[in-house]
């Protein structure tokens, strides 16, 4: 009896946490569709009428559909690149014996290790002098050198991709990159797919490092986009608008959640595994 | 046979160099270079553009009598510490009630997914979700409050979260571990899910309560998970940049309680009108040495009672 109760109490513990977890969103939701007097004078979780006018008073200050467009094109293929060379690069590391191999392997181990704040300055000099302010290059170029991917995926390789395999490919007379693309990747997908759902939320929410590369206004991604509201004292004075822009900048990566949310808890725990 | 074997590969190694080659290229350029570079200009005097002098160690010198460097550095280790007790200290609660052998709760892959959720959101959002929500006068954080003193015949006297010196770091630490926790929590569990069921299955045969389990057999086998979980988490930390910078408001009373040290680092990198690109590099590695020093100490902590 005693243990029954206890357990339930555990329960309702658990689900309170989940909800304090959730409430936020939920206010998120119905205050976007509420007037900025109704939510200044006492909350509610019943929808009000005042979305449209919420709608228009948004994009009447910015654009959010330009946002997400920019996200797009510097997430998506930022995540491609960022799985495609780093098991290409796990795949040279695991299975070649060449000079250089264990240093390469030393230095991704090093660089795992250096804090992101290290490179800023550095890399924002480095930009500036070739030209690459304002371009989407900087933020997606350097996806090629995930570093943690390379370490994950040479791991995932060594234990789960036989070199016998490789070897019948050969005498089968394959040429080295036909068998990476047609032998190896479907056998690493699985864990290219947890990477790579972890790099696009990465590059998706990425903060510090647009704001810095990108100036003009047309080249904001979502997040960048959405810290100049900071500044928007006019849209301040109605607050169903700004809950409108948060829960429209969050339906894009809850839908990515919503399909791979399986994935995602893997690869978090991997990360795990990894220490 | 061992040799033959190996010296069929041999001629296919040099493929390697071919398989590695785009990701060298592009790690020496986008990071090895911008590290090594930002360490040149932590000797320099470079301010916005221009001629960089070499001044030795001047930047250095001049970090470790900043005072406004330490204020930040004491900033960022407040906000850290009480994200990261909550934040671990929830994680660590959830993991233990997950895997208690006694109760057995389930629900863990649904539990699992609502307490990541927060960690999905872009920072960005996040930020103008609890600027707006925790409003001084208008916010819904403080209207619920409100109405639960009064539940309770009591009064509430709104308070100002993230506007008062005294709240802001805190409102700030406690947002950041909501985000976080769920994140922690899948790890922990990751790594008492990787103990095999056997030893559970021994200790229970030889009759040890479930305490003794956890603290003989979960806590030592998860330990380096821990360590690394620990870790991660404080050099993500002591990096915290986005939630105080799009938080707090410059012109607020309580920015100066509130801004880190990249906060600080990116006035003297970024902000038009007080760029001096040499002290915000040093700012960095400086940053960086407290870092190491601080995983160290963590490292030795951890394994103190290994023996």
């Amino acid at each position: 009896m005693g243990f029954k109760i206890k357990k339930s109490i555990l329960y309702i513990a658990l689900i309170i946490l989940g909800l304090t977890c959730l409430l936020p969103f939920m206010l998120m939701v119905v205050n976007a569709t509420r007037s900025g007097a109704e939510i200044s004078q006492s909350f509610t979780f019943i929808p009000g009428h005042n979305l449209q006018e919420n709608w228009n008073r948004l994009f009447e200050y910015f654009n959010l559909f330009a946002g997400i467009r920019n996200s797009v094109i510097v997430a998506v293929p930022a995540t491609l690149l960022g799985v495609y060379f780093p098991a290409m690069t796990a795949y040279g590391l695991a299975m070649y014996k060449f000079k250089g191999n264990n240093v390469i392997f030393g230095a991704i181990l090093a660089f795992m290790m250096i804090p992101g704040q290290l490179s800023l300055i550095g890399f924002y000099q480095l930009c500036s002098t070739l030209h690459l302010v304002n371009s989407y290059i900087p933020l997606v170029i350097p996806a090629i050198a995930a570093t943690g991917t390379v370490f994950f995926l040479r791991q995932y390789i060594i234990a789960s991709v036989p070199t016998s395999l490789v070897e019948a490919a050969r005498i089968d007379g394959a040429n080295e990159l036909y068998t990476f693309h047609r032998i190896i990747i479907p056998l690493v997908s699985p864990a290219m797919a947890t990477m790579g759902i972890m790099g696009f939320i990465g590059n998706w929410n990425n903060y510090l490092l647009p704001m810095i590369i990108l100036t003009k206004t047309d080249k904001f991604t979502l997040p960048v986009m959405m810290a100049t509201l900071r500044a928007a004292t006019d849209l301040a004075s109605n607050q169903g608008a700004t809950y409108l822009a948060v829960a429209i900048s969050v339906i894009p990566i809850l839908l990515v959640f919503c399909f791979f949310s399986r994935y995602i808890i893997s690869s978090i725990s991997a990360g795990a595994v990894k220490g | 046979m061992k040799r033959s074997h190996k010296k069929s590969l041999t001629s296919y190694n040099n493929w390697g160099y071919a398989f590695v080659a785009p990701f060298v290229i592009v790690f020496l350029i986008f990071s090895v270079y911008p590290v090594l570079r930002t360490l040149y200009l932590s000797f320099t005097d470079l301010k916005v553009m221009g001629d960089a002098h070499f001044i030795g160690l001047e930047n250095y010198k001049r970090v470790v009598t900043d005072k406004f460097f330490w204020i930040a550095l004491w900033n960022t280790v407040r906000i850290w510490v009480v994200n990261i007790v909550l934040q671990l200290g929830l994680a660590f609660l959830l993991m233990m009630i997950f895997s208690d052998v006694k109760y057995k709760m389930a629900g863990l892959p649904v539990f699992r997914v609502v307490y990541y959720l927060p960690n999905l959101i872009a920072a960005t959002s996040v930020a103008f979700l609890f600027m707006t929500l925790l409003d001084w006068r208008f916010g819904t954080f403080n209207q619920l409050l409100s109405a639960l003193y009064r539940a309770f015949g009591a009064h509430y006297n709104p308070v100002d979260w993230l506007g008062t010196s005294n709240t802001a770091g805190y409102t700030i630490a406690v947002i950041q571990a909501w985000m976080w926790f769920g994140n922690s929590f899948i790890m922990l569990m990751a790594a008492v899910q990787g103990i095999s069921k056997d030893y559970f299955e021994a200790a229970a045969l030889d009759g040890a309560g479930r305490w003794t389990i956890f603290g003989r057999i979960t806590l030592p086998l998860i330990k380096p998970i821990m360590m690394y979980v620990a870790i991660t988490s404080l050099i993500g930390g002591l990096q915290m940049f986005d939630l105080p910078f799009l938080m707090i408001n410059r012109a607020s009373p309580s920015y100066a309680s509130v801004q880190t040290v990249m906060m600080y680092l990116y006035k003297f990198g970024f902000t038009a009108g007080t760029i001096q690109t040499g002290y915000a590099a040093a700012i960095a590695y400086a940053l960086f040495i407290i870092i190491l020093v601080v995983s160290v100490i963590q490292i030795k902590l951890f394994n103190r009672g290994e023996d």
